[in-house]
C-alpha cells in the first residue's frame, strides 16, 4: 500500500490542442418582488434604502426574511437609510477589472449607512489607497441619470469632490420594473484528446472514427474512454461519409439563434462503417419525404471553407440508393 | 438496491407544497419563489424552522438565473444559515434525486426531519438560450429539447405500431386533469384530441400542444423519520411512507443503446420494484405521476418501467388505462404537460405522489389511492430517478426488519 | 438533530487527484484528468468500476462556461449498464457527504465520490466568480475575488485577532520561502499578498468510499469516517462577523454529536487564503500540536470543486499510511468561509 500515487501526472497525446473561445452572455431580467423592488426604486429615485427586521435591527441592502425567525418581511418595513456611513473593511483596486463599477482605481468596501445597523458591499473613488480607512466618513454620489441599479452610486471620502471614471454598464430597471444583470463569461473551450483527430480529419474532409479496444465497433466522433466499459479506445478508422438515416425529426419551431429557415430535417445518421449515428441535417429533399433508412452522403463545404467542426458537412442529402433494411439498423434506434 | 439487505431507517413525508406556476412569476424574487413552496409545505407538514434538520436544494442548470449556485446567496431567505445544506443537480431528475437524497439523509438515521425544496425561474432568462449556446467545434443541428426527442418518438412510433393520435390523447387527458389543479400552468379543461392533431407540427411527429410550457416555480417536501411520522398519524395527519427510492444513470450516447427504452430506466424500475415489494406494477400502484414533457413519453415510460410490455404502452392510453377512472391513473394532476418548472418538475412528480396517498390531493385526488408511484428523468434520456410511496409503512421492509431483530 | 449513531461504519479506502496544473490539456468536462485518476483508485482498492455501487460528483457548470458539463464527465465511468450516480453543483467534498448517507441508508457498500475544475478556461475569473454573489446588489459591482477575501483579512487585522506576520507565517510554511520574500511581495488585494492567495489551478480528485468488512478487506487501515458534519452561514456579508465562521463550529459539532473534538494528529483546512486558516483553527480550536494542512492546501495550489475533497483524502492517507490516528479534514464553499464541512477521521486496531 505504500505505493500509492495520490498525485497522478495526465498525459496528453502528441500534437497541439485545438481551443476556440466561448463567451456566454445574456442580459437577466430578474423580478425583484416587493422588498428588493422597493430598494431598486429607491436608488432610481437618488434614495438608499433598507428594513428593518422583527428584532429592529436595519438592513441595507434590504433583506427579504427575518434572519432569526425566517418571517417574511413586509414592504411596510422599508426605511430610508442616510447617503453617508462609516467604511466597515476596505481594500484597494488598483487595476480595475472589466467589470468593476469604477474605471479608474478605487477602493472596494463594506459601508454601513448611517440609520444602518449592516454594512452593504460597494466602491470608494478615491486618489490612492493612503485616502482609505477604517471607520473614515464617505458619502454616496449619485450618476447623472440613475435607473434602479446598484451602480447608480458610489461613495467618495466625505466632503470629497472626485470625479472618478464610471465603466458602462447596461443594467438596472426595465419598463417592467425588472432588474437587468447583464453577465458575461470568457471560457476557452478546449476538444478532447481523440475529438482532436475528428476535428482534423473534417478539416481535411475525412469522418475519424475510433474502434473499442474491446469490442469491434467503431464510435463517431471517436471517444478517449469508450462508453461501454470505461477502459482506452483503441486505433482510429477513417469511415465512410455515407450512411443510412435511422430516425429523424422535422423541426418547423423558429427559434433564436436558428440558421435554416423550417421545415428541415435533422436525422440519425449511422455512416458506412460505424456504429453509432450521429445527427445532422438532411436537405436536397422535401421534408416530407424523408424516410427511416433511407441512404444519404455527406455534402461538404468547398475545400477553402472547411473548418475544425462537423460544419464542415454543410448537411446531408439523399444517394438515390435503394432504402436499408429495418433490420440493419433497428438495434441503433 | 440495498448491497447490505438491510432495512434502511423508515422515512415519511410529512408535508408537500408547491407555487402557483406560470410562465412569469414576476411578482417575487428567486428567494421569495422558493419561500412559497417551502412555506406550504412546512404548514402542511405542521413543522416549525426548529424541527428542520437539514436542507436540501435541487434545480437544473445554473445558467437558467445567471447565479454559480445561487442557494449560497439564499441561504437565509431558505433558512438554512447554522444548518447543513446539500445542493443536487442531475440534469432534469434532479426535483426527483433531490427528494431521494432528502430521503437519504432520514434513512442514514442522522437526521429527525428534512427540507427537500427544487426550483426554477426559467423567465429570467431564456432556457433555449442557455441549452443551444454555440459551443466551438459542435456544428448547428441542435433544435432544443424538442429537436433531440422527435427522432426517437417517431421510432416509437415507427416500431410499436401506435396510432397517431396516441399522443394527442395523452394531451387531452392530462391537460383536462391540470385544470382541476389549482397550481397548474396550463388550465385547457376543454382541449379535444381534433384541436391538438390540427394544431401545428412543431418537431414533427411532435405537435405544438403536445409539448411542455416554460414555467417558473418551486416545489418541496418535508420529509421525517419514523418517530416524525407516527407523531402527524397519531395527529391525526396522513404521511406518505417512502417505501422505495431508486437513481440510475447512463452514457447519453452508446453503440446499440435503445433510446425508446434506455436501460438506465429500466434497471432503475426493476430496483424499485424490488425493495419496494412490488411483483406486477400495474395492479399494485394506485396513482403514477411520471415525467412526460412530450407526450408520447407517456406509453413509452409506461413500457420501460415496466407497467406494461414492449410495445403495449400505446394500448394502456387507447383503453384509457391511464385516465383519472382508469386502473392506473397517469398524472392526475396535469403533470409536466401542464406545468414544467424544470428543476422542480421531478419533485413535484415525487409530491404529487405523496399527497395522492395523503388523501390530500385536493380536485385531483384518486379515490384510494394506498400506494403511488413519482419518476423523473433528464439528460438525453439518461438520469432517472424515482420513488414509490404509501398510506402505510413497506411491508417488505418491515417484515425483514422483523426478521433481522429475531436473529439478534 | 438526531444524534443517533450511524448503523454502518464506512471508511475511506482509496485516494487519488490530478497532479495539479496550471492549464491542463483536457476539456472542461474534466474527463482526461479524472480516467487516470479513477485508474490509480481502483488500483489502489483493487475494486473493480462495476463493484462500485454509487457515484457522486462535485462541480460546477460555471467553471465550462456551459450547462451540464458535469454529464459528460460520466464517460470518464463507462456507465454502461446503468450505474447508481448523483451529482452536487458544488465541491465534491459535499458528494462525499451524499455518499456517506447513501451508504448509511444501505443504498450502496461502495461509493467513488470525484469533482472536478477547469479554472484555467476561464479567461476572468473574477468575473467568473462573482457570479457566485448576490445577483441583485453584489455581481453587478464586479468585485474581484481575491479583493473580497482582502475584506475578510482586513477585518480580523482591524479587530486585532491577527497581524499581517500572521500572515506571513502562514504563507511562508506553505510555499516553503522565507518570510523576508513574503514581507518584501507587492499587496494583490490589500492588506492579502499573492502568497496570501490561492494560484489558479486545474485539477480532479476521487475518493472511494466503503462500508464495514469491504472496508478492512481493501486496506490494512482504512481511515474510517468518525464523524461528518456540515453547515452554512448567512449570505448577507455586511451583517456576518468576517473574523468567525460559526458554521465550522457547527459542522465540527455534528461531525461530533456534540461531543469534544478530541486528539487530532494532523487536520487538512481548506482555506484558500492566509487568513482563513487562522479563522478555522480558531472555530475548530485545534492547538499548536496539530499539523496544519502539510499538503499545501489551497493557498499552494487550489484546483476549485475539488479542493475540498482533496483535503480530506489527505486527511485519509494520513492515517492509513500509518502517519496519524485521528485526522481532520475540512472543505469550504462560497464567498469568504461561508460554507462549511468537517470530516472526522480515524484508525482502529
Amino acid at each position: 500500500m505504500a505505493t500509492d500515487s495520490i498525485a497522478v501526472q495526465i498525459e496528453a497525446p502528441e500534437g497541439e490542442a485545438l481551443s476556440a473561445p466561448l463567451h456566454p452572455s445574456f442580459d437577466y431580467t430578474r423580478s425583484t418582488g416587493p422588498i428588493l423592488g422597493a430598494f431598486f426604486a429607491g436608488l432610481r429615485e437618488r434614495t438608499l434604502r433598507g428594513i428593518r427586521d422583527n428584532s429592529g435591527r436595519v438592513h441595507v441592502p434590504p433583506v427579504e426574511f427575518d434572519p432569526t425567525t425566517h418571517e417574511a418581511l413586509s414592504a411596510s418595513d422599508i426605511v430610508d437609510v442616510a447617503e453617508e456611513g462609516e467604511v466597515v473593511s476596505w481594500t484597494w483596486v488598483s487595476e480595475p477589472g472589466a467589470s468593476a463599477a469604477l474605471a479608474s482605481p478605487h477602493a472596494l468596501a463594506l459601508i454601513r449607512p448611517r440609520g444602518a445597523d449592516t454594512a452593504m458591499l460597494h466602491v470608494i473613488a478615491a486618489e490612492s489607497a493612503a485616502d482609505i480607512s477604517t471607520g473614515m466618513r464617505v458619502e454616496a454620489r449619485w450618476i447623472p441619470e440613475p435607473r434602479g441599479s446598484i451602480r447608480d452610486l458610489y461613495f467618495v471620502p466625505a466632503g470629497s469632490q472626485m470625479s472618478p471614471g464610471l465603466a458602462d454598464y447596461r443594467g438596472g430597471l426595465d419598463d417592467s420594473d425588472r432588474l437587468v444583470t447583464p453577465v458575461e463569461l470568457d471560457v476557452t473551450h478546449t476538444a478532447g484528446f481523440a475529438e482532436r483527430t475528428f476535428l482534423r480529419g473534417l478539416a481535411a474532409g475525412k469522418i475519424i472514427g475510433r474502434r473499442r479496444s474491446n469490442g469491434p465497433e467503431v464510435y463517431v466522433p471517436p471517444r478517449d474512454w469508450c462508453p461501454s466499459d470505461g477502459v482506452p479506445m483503441g486505433e482510429f478508422v477513417e469511415v465512410a461519409d455515407t450512411g443510412v438515416v435511422t430516425t429523424f425529426g422535422i423541426v418547423n419551431a423558429a427559434f433564436a439563434g436558428q440558421k435554416i429557415t423550417p421545415p428541415y430535417v435533422t436525422a440519425y445518421i449511422l455512416l458506412d462503417g460505424s456504429d453509432l449515428p450521429i445527427q445532422h441535417l438532411v436537405l436536397g429533399i422535401p421534408a416530407n419525404e424523408v424516410r427511416m433508412g433511407m441512404r444519404v452522403r455527406a455534402h461538404w463545404v468547398p475545400e477553402s471553407e472547411r473548418v475544425h467542426s462537423m460544419a464542415s458537412i454543410s448537411h446531408f442529402e439523399p444517394t438515390g440508393e435503394p432504402d436499408a433494411p429495418r433490420g440493419s439498423f433497428e438495434k441503433h434506434l | 438496491m440495498n448491497p447490505a439487505n438491510r432495512p434502511p431507517v423508515e422515512a415519511a413525508v410529512l408535508g408537500t407544497g408547491q407555487t402557483h406556476h406560470t410562465s412569469r412569476r414576476l411578482d417575487v424574487s428567486m428567494a421569495g419563489l422558493c419561500r412559497e413552496a417551502i412555506d406550504a409545505a412546512m404548514a402542511d407538514a405542521r413543522a416549525g424552522w426548529d424541527d428542520i434538520d437539514a436542507i436540501i436544494i435541487g434545480k437544473a442548470p445554473d445558467l437558467f438565473e445567471g447565479v454559480m449556485m445561487p442557494e449560497l446567496m439564499m441561504a437565509d431567505a431558505l433558512g438554512a444559515a447554522g444548518k447543513p445544506l446539500l445542493r443536487v443537480h442531475t440534469a432534469g431528475s434532479v426535483g426527483g434525486s433531490t427528494a431521494i437524497a432528502a430521503t437519504a439523509h432520514v434513512q442514514s438515521g442522522r437526521f429527525r426531519r428534512v427540507l427537500a425544496v427544487s426550483w426554477e425561474k426559467q423567465s429570467e432568462s431564456n432556457a433555449m438560450w442557455a441549452l443551444s449556446l454555440p459551443v466551438p467545434f459542435a456544428a448547428p443541428v441542435g433544435a432544443g429539447a424538442g429537436g433531440h426527442f422527435a427522432p426517437h418518438v417517431r421510432s416509437y412510433i415507427e416500431t410499436s405500431g401506435a396510432p397517431l393520435d396516441t399522443g394527442a390523447k395523452v394531451v387531452v387527458k392530462d391537460r383536462r386533469a391540470g385544470a382541476r389543479n389549482p397550481h397548474a400552468h396550463l388550465h385547457q379543461p376543454d382541449i379535444t384530441v381534433e384541436q391538438v392533431m390540427a394544431g401545428k407540427m412543431l418537431w414533427d411527429p411532435i405537435r405544438y400542444d403536445e409539448t411542455c410550457p416554460s414555467s417558473d416555480g418551486a416545489s418541496a417536501i418535508v420529509i421525517g423519520d419514523s418517530v416524525a411520522a407516527r407523531e402527524a398519524e397519531s395527529a391525526g395527519r396522513g404521511v406518505a411512507w417512502i417505501h422505495a427510492t431508486s437513481m440510475r444513470t447512463e452514457a447519453g450516447t452508446y453503440s446499440g443503446r435503445n433510446h425508446r427504452s434506455p436501460r438506465a430506466g429500466r434497471d432503475a424500475a426493476a430496483a424499485l420494484w424490488a425493495e419496494a415489494g412490488i411483483d406486477d406494477p400495474r395492479a399494485e400502484i394506485d396513482v403514477a405521476e411520471i415525467y412526460v414533457p412530450f407526450s408520447w413519453f407517456e406509453p413509452m415510460w409506461l413500457e420501460n418501467l415496466g407497467f406494461c410490455d414492449a410495445g403495449d404502452g400505446w394500448k394502456l392510453v387507447a383503453e384509457g388505462a391511464t385516465a383519472p377512472d382508469g386502473d392506473l391513473p397517469v398524472n392526475p394532476s396535469g403533470g409536466v404537460l401542464s406545468s414544467n418548472p424544470i428543476g422542480a418538475s421531478g419533485m413535484l412528480r415525487f409530491a404529487e405522489a405523496a399527497r395522492q396517498v395523503m388523501g390530500r390531493a385536493d380536485e385531483h385526488q384518486i379515490a384510494g389511492a394506498r400506494r403511488a408511484f413519482g419518476h423523473a428523468y433528464g439528460g438525453a434520456s439518461q438520469y432517472f430517478s424515482m420513488w414509490v410511496v404509501g398510506a402505510e409503512p413497506n411491508e417488505a421492509v418491515a417484515s425483514l426488519r422483523e426478521t433481522q431483530d429475531q436473529a439478534l | 438533530m438526531t444524534t443517533t449513531t450511524p448503523a454502518r461504519d464506512v471508511a475511506i479506502v482509496a485516494f487519488a487527484h490530478a497532479a495539479h496544473s496550471e492549464a491542463s490539456p483536457g476539456t472542461t468536462n474534466g474527463v482526461e484528468m479524472l480516467a487516470p485518476v479513477f485508474a490509480e483508485c481502483y488500483e489502489q482498492s483493487g475494486l473493480d468500476r462495476r463493484e462500485i455501487d454509487f457515484w457522486c460528483s462535485g462541480s460546477s457548470d460555471y467553471l465550462a462556461g456551459r450547462a451540464f458539463s458535469f454529464i459528460s464527465a460520466i464517460e470518464a465511468i463507462g456507465a454502461t449498464p446503468s450505474i447508481q450516480e448523483s451529482h452536487v453543483e458544488g465541491d465534491a467534498a459535499w458528494a462525499l457527504f451524499e455518499a456517506w448517507l447513501t451508504i448509511l441508508s444501505g443504498h450502496a457498500d461502495t461509493a467513488l465520490v470525484y469533482g472536478f475544475g477547469k479554472a484555467s478556461a476561464s479567461a476572468d475569473l473574477d468575473a467568473t466568480m462573482a457570479a457566485q454573489l448576490d445577483p441583485y446588489t453584489q455581481s453587478p459591482l464586479g468585485p474581484g475575488r481575491h479583493q473580497l477575501a482582502a475584506l475578510q483579512a482586513r477585518a480580523g487585522l482591524d479587530a486585532g485577532m491577527w497581524s499581517t506576520d500572521d500572515l506571513a507565517r502562514i504563507a511562508a510554511r506553505t510555499h516553503g520561502i522565507e518570510l523576508a520574500e513574503v514581507a518584501a511581495a507587492r499587496a494583490e488585494a490589500d492588506p492579502l499578498t499573492a502568497f496570501d492567495c490561492p494560484p489558479v489551478t486545474d485539477g480532479a480528485c476521487a475518493v472511494i468510499l466503503a462500508a464495514g468488512d469491504r472496508a478492512k478487506e481493501i486496506r490494512t487501515t482504512p481511515a474510517w469516517i468518525a464523524g461528518l458534519g456540515q453547515a452554512i452561514d448567512s449570505a448577507e456579508l455586511g451583517a456576518r462577523d468576517l473574523t468567525a465562521s460559526p458554521s465550522v463550529r457547527e459542522a465540527a459539532r455534528q461531525a461530533t454529536g456534540g461531543a469534544e473534538l478530541g486528539p487530532i494528529d494532523l487536520a487538512e483546512l481548506h482555506t484558500p487564503y492566509s487568513h482563513q486558516e487562522i479563522i478555522v483553527r480558531r472555530e475548530l480550536g485545534l492547538g499548536d500540536n496539530v499539523r496544519i494542512t502539510p499538503s499545501g492546501g489551497s493557498l499552494a495550489a487550489d484546483p476549485m470543486f475539488s479542493a475540498g475533497l482533496e483535503r480530506i483524502g489527505y486527511a485519509a492517507k494520513a492515517i492509513y499510511d500509518g502517519g496519524a490516528r485521528r485526522t481532520l479534514g475540512h472543505a469550504s464553499a462560497g464567498p469568504l468561509l461561508q460554507h462549511n464541512l468537517v470530516a472526522l477521521l480515524e484508525g482502529r486496531g
